[in-house]
């Protein structure tokens, strides 16, 4: 995948694998300077507080190193019963699917740049 | 100290499981079979991963704060719809302000403080008894249109 991971999620994790997946996840990204990771989670049946920060801390530790993260394929039903828990999976970028994931990080990746140029144009306004 | 959410009807209660629980590996074969009382309810999909994801948050607590303890599953039924009950006992040390644990984003421990106020919110009973020394005892109940 050239400069992105893909990171398929198959089974429901409990916590001690969450925590292994974070770690060899930051370690992988730092190993081969990824600048793009894309967990796809459709094969996960639930999220729980405890998963939903693992993949927040992800999408942070990534960005510290320079890399952008993106979720894809979450379940409708976990989507409703995260945001009745309470957990709004700030900083988490998603796409609908694997596909849309890839353009949404390639998109980041070459456009990041005129992002901030729009912010500075506004603020000079 | 108790702090219950609960329409008091006749429930009936058939089935019932006792589930071990020591270590955090535990937590998927629970998940797994109250996914399959779930179904036998005939819940929906988003029922299902509610109930899942409130006994996810519970087995955590008792795992982490009540230093394990078991889990009691069965079918119930209050004559009008069908559901599933999930009983959470740990012999730990209580809780010693529940109203505060209540709320949310409170926790002794690094979590985001989700884990109770979030569950009540994911299940339609939610009863919970605890007693400084002796341990907590916390009871949910889904039904299967709730």
């Amino acid at each position: 995948m050239g400069d992105f991971l893909l990171v398929t999620i198959q089974v429901d994790l409990y916590d001690q694998l969450a925590e292994n997946l974070e770690s060899d996840l930051i370690n992988t990204i730092n190993k081969h300077n990824s600048k793009g990771v894309l967990i796809d989670i459709s094969a996960v049946s639930i999220i729980d507080s405890f998963m939903g920060r693992i993949l927040g801390n992800i999408a942070v530790m990534a960005k510290i190193l320079d890399a952008q993260t993106v979720v894809v394929g979450m379940q409708p039903a976990v989507a409703i019963t995260l945001v009745e828990l309470g957990l709004s999976l700030n900083g988490v970028i998603s796409a609908l699917n694997v596909e849309k994931g890839m353009d949404l990080l390639r998109a980041k990746m070459y456009n990041g740049d005129n992002e901030e140029q729009i912010d500075d144009d506004n603020s000079d306004q | 100290m108790a702090i219950t959410k609960n329409r008091s009807m006749m429930i009936t209660a058939t089935n019932k499981v006792e589930i071990a629980i020591v270590r955090e590996q535990d937590v998927v074969p629970l998940r797994n079979r109250v996914k399959d009382y779930g179904v036998k309810a005939g819940m929906s999909i988003l029922n299902q991963t509610k109930l899942i994801t409130a006994t996810s948050e519970l087995v955590r607590n008792l795992l982490k704060y009540g230093g394990g303890g078991k889990v009691l599953v069965e079918e119930v039924n209050n004559g009008r719809d069908k559901g599933v009950r999930a009983t959470f006992i740990d012999n730990g040390p209580g809780i010693a302000d529940i109203d505060l644990a209540m709320k949310d984003g409170y926790s002794t421990g690094k979590s985001l403080g989700l884990g109770l106020p979030g569950t009540k919110r994911l299940v339609n009973e939610f009863d919970i008894k605890t007693e400084m020394g002796v341990g907590t005892t916390v009871t949910i109940i889904k039904w299967k249109n709730g």
